[in-house]
């Protein structure tokens, strides 16, 4: 099963609250790119969810690299969560996007396993050695840690919540 | 996945044309190359012109092809897309690898 039902039907047209009247009338008022969505925590799922999400508002008007950027950044952040926190039971990935000028705010909540020691890993880029040791693996939390800004992780209760920021140079529009 | 097998001269020249290398087909691609590998050739040559986007996963996979050439053959990339070569960048993994802008002189793109 790939992308929950839900979410996927408002995968063409984000979506969007609807603003309130106040904010219509008010001319300086940023447009509204938030958007909630569920995935089951699965590769496949992860991966058709991520272009429902490079479609949605918040990221379809970034320039290309940084929508380059933020695909590579929830790309890792969500398939962390598959790998790991849904590492003994499966469940559902919610994720959020806001906009918010100069970066978009994401928030990513699952109901696995809490991170170990309560906390992010550090993401130190693993040594290079010679050929017939390189890494194969570890570089996830190093582009994570490279790429975002402001990275938090909080358990709550049954919960994990990481929030991060994608910082954006460019807008298309 | 779908990768494509060539032979051309001395080069066993493989195209990926999958748009993406990501967690959803890192280890059918691993396996897939492992196996296109074991054949003998001078020199082996991945087109990653089309791939798109390629995740920790794909980048381990990659890796992983590379440790599989064993200790005379290096894994020659070519066309790395700007998304890509960005992972490659930053993991410092581009210091490893043979890269070439577009594919090396002599050779032409897959059929």
């Amino acid at each position: 099963m790939p992308v929950d039902g839900m979410a996927c039907a408002m995968c063409a047209e984000a979506p969007l609250p609807s603003p309130a009247p106040d904010a219509i009338a008010d001319p300086d008022a940023a447009p509204r790119t938030d958007g909630e969505w569920t995935f089951d925590a699965t590769p496949h799922a992860v991966r058709e969810g991520l272009a429902c999400l490079l479609k949605s508002p918040a990221l379809a008007s970034l320039g290309e690299e940084d929508r380059g950027t933020a695909e590579l950044l929830l790309a890792e952040a969500l398939n962390n969560v598959v790998e790991h926190a849904y590492a003994r039971w499966t469940g559902d990935i919610r994720i959020s996007l806001r906009s918010e000028g100069s970066h978009i705010q994401v928030r990513i909540t699952d109901q696995g396993l809490p991170m170990p020691g309560g906390a992010p890993p550090r993401g130190e880029l693993p040594e290079i050695e010679a050929q017939e040791d390189l890494p194969e693996g570890g570089f996830g939390w190093f582009l994570i840690r490279s790429l975002s800004e402001d990275l938090s992780y909080l358990r709550l209760g049954d919960s994990n919540a990481l929030s991060f920021r994608i910082p954006v140079d460019n807008w298309t529009r | 996945m779908n990768l494509q097998t060539e032979h051309q001269g001395d080069v066993l020249l493989i195209t990926v044309a999958d748009d993406r290398i990501d967690a959803a087909s890192a280890i059918q691609f691993k396996e897939m190359m492992r196996e296109i590998v074991s054949e003998p050739s001078e020199r082996v040559v991945l087109d990653m012109s089309n791939v798109g986007f390629l995740d920790s996963s794909g980048l381990g996979a990659v890796v992983a092809v590379m440790k599989a050439l064993g200790p005379v053959r290096r894994l020659e990339l070519s066309g790395l897309t700007a998304t890509v070569e960005k992972v490659f960048r930053l993991t410092r993994m581009d210091t490893v690898f043979i890269i070439h802008k577009s594919l090396p002189e002599g050779l032409r793109h897959a059929s």
